[in-house]
């Protein structure tokens, strides 16, 4: 079966199941029905009897608890990144009590995870599914095809989707909880290993069927700020450590110098200063990469100039927005992740840097998630194609590298979405006829912009008409895909096996490509 | 044309290629070449064949090249394959 993008797609995935081809991106938005959930209740105290105690000693205790067992899904979030220590602590406790073919939903892996391709060959893992994954060992076996069902990938919105819809049931939620209190309340903005907002597992804490909050920072009760609140979580662990506080930040976040990454940043926010969208009110997101912060620097210059006052920077919060913040550029800023330490110190002194739950941002399945209000989002691509659509997850060999992460929800929601990078990186042009694996669909990708040019998406016919006495360089996706072409040289193509080792969802929970082995 | 010596060329950076000609007993040109997966997938038949058209047309008969490559275009493999081999005689 081919989908409407035209990529090959099985009617059934062996390891998946049944597949609901994608159709297109604003094809499903038909009521839904939530799944339930059976949660315990916990007895309160009385006179003649103490009530149930949550603190457990042990994770191993807690998998006990639980009744965690083969076949399984349990599942964790990435916002400690790097510096995460509880996944692999609760994956060898899992291991060591000889528990197999687990279902690992991680929100996001990272290189810091490598202990996990042991249980992956040893079967503990049989399955993952991620919104976020870091190039590093455990996205090279999952390449490699070492896991027995192919890896689902989602993004930040289409995963509470689909834990809320009940096509993620997680048994077993583990919170690494940077604050937290005896009877689970619990906030990760407070603590030695505070790692800022935990908004990617609020669903979870919601939806599975048992939650365990992974502290090394009891507090008396209660906890405060309380940022997931005790009606939702079974148990209480502590430990010695949750995080390495050194992977827990992602280094400084800064301003690009590179003069390239300048020169598109510069463009980027011409391009979006003519096309109207540096007004008051506006919001705008960017990534926390060096060229998508010298574009919110040159967008704070044109506010600054206009004196124009935004509503709201949303996703993942650097210094940079918190400083926008401050400075009275926003009024408000929606969290999903805090990526260095004065990030984090925001979001739990200041009351207008609020926290968003995955739900919030992205789930096309709610009454309306932030990326619908935002205006501006300015996106990255490891490749793109002459229809507009992007690939962040597979390298042009094949090689898994990325996820969507908050990439085609924000590109659906936003007004104006914008790529920025370059033509050429090394000596790859970002440019291709078709992109190796499509994350998000070239309808929700307005405008290209890169060092040797700009392309507009045909579809946007608004844009192509403020922009038509335009200085920038603006050219036919075909004509800047040619420029590329001539320097890089044509590359040869990669050969794939047919053993599918990823499933990609969109955001709707539709397939919008798989992701098969290289040769 | 003969070699005497070895002849490098290039640098290890991003964007470029670093090429080591060297005099060989063995006829013809034998091509060691070395990069990121990724590029060498993808481009490797074409550098390869690049290095070979450019070493003879400067007259290059029997020798070693050893390139390693960082993401070099076209022209900047040429140039360093040039100069290599004019270092090498």
């Amino acid at each position: 079966m081919k989908n409407i993008l035209g990529r090959d797609i099985p009617d059934y995935i062996e390891g998946y199941g049944q597949v609901r081809p994608f159709k297109g991106a604003y094809a499903s938005i038909d009521p839904r029905t939530r799944t339930t959930i059976t949660r315990r209740s916990v007895r309160p105290g009385n006179k003649l009897e103490p009530g149930e105690a949550k603190l457990l000693a042990s994770i191993e205790e807690a998998v006990e608890k639980t009744g965690l067992r083969d076949g399984m899904t349990v599942s964790f979030h990435h916002h400690l990144r790097n510096g995460d220590y509880v996944t692999n602590m609760v994956m060898k406790v899992i291991a060591e009590k000889g528990i197999k073919d687990i279902h690992v939903a991680a929100t996001g892996i990272f290189a810091c995870h490598e202990p996990l391709v042991e249980y992956i060959k040893s079967g503990v893992i049989t399955g993952m599914s991620v919104n976020y994954i870091s190039p590093g060992p455990v996205a090279k076996a999952i390449t490699k095809g070492l896991l027995p069902k192919p890896a689902v990938f989602r993004s930040h919105g289409g995963r509470p989707r689909a834990v809320e819809a009940g096509d993620l049931h997680v048994d077993v939620a583990f919170i690494a909880a940077p604050c937290c209190d005896n009877y689970g309340n619990i906030n990760g903005t407070h603590g030695k290993s505070a790692c800022g907002v935990l908004s990617y597992i609020y669903p979870d804490a919601q939806y599975a069927d048992h939650v365990v909050a992974v502290t090394d920072n009891l507090v008396p009760y209660p906890a405060c700020p309380i940022e997931i609140t005790q009606d939702f979580v079974d148990y209480v662990v502590t430990v010695d450590s949750i995080g390495d506080p050194n992977g827990i930040v992602s280094g400084t976040t800064k301003v690009t110098s590179d003069p390239i990454g300048l020169k598109i940043a510069a463009a980027a926010a011409e391009l979006i200063d003519e096309t109207g969208y540096i007004k008051e009110g506006m919001s705008c997101q960017t990534g926390a990469g060096g060229t998508s912060l010298a574009v919110a620097a040159e967008i704070k210059k044109r506010m600054q100039a206009k004196g124009v006052v935004g509503s709201f920077g949303a996703g993942g919060i650097t210094a940079y927005f918190v400083e926008m913040l401050n400075e009275g550029l926003f009024r408000a800023l929606f969290d999903v992740q805090d990526f260095d330490l004065v990030s984090v110190a925001s979001a739990g002194s200041n009351p207008k840097h609020m926290a968003m739950s995955g739900s919030l941002y992205g789930n096309p399945h709610n009454c309306g998630p932030v990326v619908n209000n935002l205006d501006i989002m300015i996106l990255g691509a490891t490749e793109i194609d002459t229809d507009f659509n992007v690939n962040v997850i597979t390298g042009s060999d094949g090689t898994i590298m990325g996820a969507s992460g908050g990439h085609n929800d924000t590109a659906a929601g936003s007004k104006i979405s914008i790529v920025v990078t370059n033509l050429l990186k090394g000596r790859l042009c970002v440019l291709r006829d078709k992109v190796t694996t499509v994350t998000s669909p070239g309808e929700t990708i307005d405008a290209l912009v890169t060092d040797r040019g700009i392309a507009i998406n045909p579809r946007r016919t608004d844009l192509l008409e403020k922009l038509k006495d335009s200085r920038l360089p603006i050219m036919d996706i075909s004509k800047l895909k040619e420029i590329g072409d001539k320097l890089a040289g044509k590359p040869d193509s990669i050969e794939f096996t047919d053993k599918i080792v990823g499933v990609v969802e969109y955001r709707d929970g539709t397939v919008i490509d798989v992701v098969r082995q290289p040769k | 044309m003969k070699l005497n010596k070895t002849g490098e060329a290039g640098a290890a950076e991003s964007g470029d290629i670093l090429v080591t000609v060297a005099p060989s007993e063995e006829p013809g040109i034998q091509i060691e070449l070395s990069g990121k997966s990724v590029i060498l997938k993808q481009f490797g038949r074409q550098i390869r064949e690049l290095i070979q058209k450019t070493a003879e047309e400067n007259g290059l008969e029997n020798a070693r090249i050893c390139a390693k490559d960082n993401g070099a275009l076209d022209c900047t493999i040429k140039a360093r394959v040039r100069a290599a081999i004019q270092r090498a005689v």
